[in-house]
């Protein structure tokens, strides 16, 4: 598949200078691009979903990118419900999606 | 304590930044994001004379500008409550602690309406503002091909943005009618407000038949009438007045639109759907003010359709009723960035002049006087009816 990096641009000029910068999702190695957010980087590598809706599991992915819907919403090194849209890549930081949850109370406890 | 605090670092809250510092007064600006500039960046048009108008060389001269006056700047924070300490001062809460000032200027812009079409939630879907932040600023593509919902200035211009970035798009189509979204699904309102941007077209023969059809209900009738199923195309990309998207497809991701065929009123042509094979899915469902925080603050609000929705209750040099607070950009209403600068100032200034209890009144009545004209010149009117709207508040 070919890349979706706009590496050249008629008006805003050739994107060639920034740093590699790996950084984990859900225990995979992503290479990412400085200054990228880290909503950037996954959809560069391929990955649009980013959470599982917490009830009915259905993949979610950025809506709006520019943090207003919550969408987006992944666990960096531990932190639950921060906005990938917004957040900046950085080395090494563990990013997983959200989950699915578990739904003890509902029609009597999930199957 | 700060005299002014400005949460928002896009074209308005920059502007006012600039003329709150060089008027003396010590200024913070907040921002949830990682760069200065808000919706500027990203921005990407076509001036008349031909000249390019790049959002992030804008963002980036008023930056600097605002950093040579010493604005201090707390990017990548989220504001997410206000209030008022005793009367006097502004305390606002954010994830990075809590800040105060004796004046605070609200400049969060607009949010994007969504239109709920059956498999909107997938990933792949987005509004179309995301796709212009992820081509022009993150500079990736939305995806390998995709097709635009909604057809209205915006989208427009953005389709116009995805194409030069090297995006492919199967066009742009209308949305479904039966999601309330009368003016937005019937081809013949949406060839009406299609014909206010007329313009901006790319050719000539194109200006003088908007312009005959703008002063015509008989050739706009003709024209939505013979309005071909394929679309017009505008800068190579098909616009389809005829066509809607009844559903979104895909597993794991958008595979695919249903589109379907409409009438002239917007009814779907039994028998008309096929499905397109896209991997990415634009909505634009147009913008409305970005209030929360001014309503947090106990400001009254009207209801203006043609600026966007519910915005706050300001007076012409943007103050509110709330004492000590302002307000400027595209929250006071839905307009272009070049009007959210003029505001910007014209807020700065007035800000200023309340501090140092000079009556300034030139340089309020120029900055008063800008606003206006930038707003009469502007190339993109994003409503019909904005002047009308603007002589609701102001008077």
């Amino acid at each position: 598949m070919k890349t979706l990096r706009i590496k050249k641009h008629p008006i805003l000029g050739p994107d060639d200078f920034r740093n590699t910068v790996a950084f984990t999702y859900n225990g995979k190695t992503i290479n990412a691009l400085e200054g990228d957010t880290l909503a950037a980087a996954l959809l560069a590598n391929g990955i649009r979903s980013l959470r599982a809706h917490e009830e009915s599991g259905s993949p979610r992915s950025f809506y709006c990118n520019i943090g207003h819907c919550f969408e987006c919403r992944v666990t960096v090194n531990g932190k639950e419900g921060v906005r990938a849209c917004l957040t900046p890549v950085s080395r090494g930081v563990v990013v997983e999606s959200g989950k699915k949850l578990p739904l003890p109370f509902k029609d009597g406890g999930e199957k | 304590m700060i005299d002014c605090l400005i949460v928002g670092a896009g074209p308005a809250g920059l502007s006012a930044a600039i003329a709150c510092a060089e008027n003396g007064l010590s200024t913070m600006v907040l921002d949830e994001f990682m760069k200065p500039g808000g919706r500027l960046l990203g921005q990407l048009h076509e001036e008349p004379n031909g000249i390019w108008w790049n959002g992030i060389d804008e963002a980036e001269k008023l930056y600097q500008r605002a950093k040579a006056l010493s604005i201090s700047f707390h990017l990548e924070t989220s504001v997410c409550h206000l209030e008022k300490v005793d009367g006097k001062y502004w305390t606002l809460h954010t994830d990075k602690g809590k800040f105060s000032g004796k004046n605070l200027l609200i400049a969060t812009g607009a949010a994007e309406q969504s239109l709920p079409i059956p498999g909107w939630t997938l990933p792949g879907v987005m509004s179309i503002g995301a796709a212009q932040v992820m081509a022009n600023v993150h500079r990736v593509k939305p995806g390998h091909r995709g097709i635009v919902i909604g057809v209205n200035v915006l989208s427009a211009a953005i389709a116009r943005e995805l194409l030069l970035a090297g995006v492919n798009l199967e066009g742009i189509v209308l949305p479904p009618r039966y999601l309330l979204t009368k003016g937005q699904s019937e081809p013949k309102d949406v060839f009406q407000s299609l014909l206010h941007m007329v313009h901006l077209a790319p050719s000539h023969l194109m200006k003088i038949g908007g312009k005959m059809a703008l002063k015509s209900s008989f050739i706009r009738k003709m024209a939505v009438g013979t309005y071909p199923k394929k679309g017009f195309k505008v800068w190579g990309m098909p616009i389809k007045l005829k066509q809607t998207v009844t559903e979104i497809i895909g597993k794991e991701n958008v595979e695919g639109v249903k589109v379907a065929s409409v009438d002239s009123s917007g009814n779907i042509i039994e028998g008309s759907e096929e499905i397109l094979p896209v991997d990415f899915v634009c909505i634009s469902g147009g913008l409305y003010p970005l209030a929360e925080l001014v309503s947090l603050a106990g400001c009254p609000f009207k209801y203006i359709p043609s600026l966007g929705g519910h915005v706050p209750v300001h007076d012409h040099n943007m103050q509110t009723p709330v004492e000590g607070l302002y307000v400027a950009g595209n929250v006071t209403g839905i307009e272009s960035a070049k009007v959210a600068m003029a505001q910007g100032h014209l807020a700065g200034l007035s800000i200023s002049s309340q501090k140092n209890k000079v009556s300034d009144g030139e340089a309020l009545q120029n900055a008063r006087e800008s606003v206006v004209s930038t707003r009469t010149n502007a190339l993109i009117h994003f409503h019909p009816d904005i002047l009308d709207g603007r002589r609701r508040l102001y008077g």
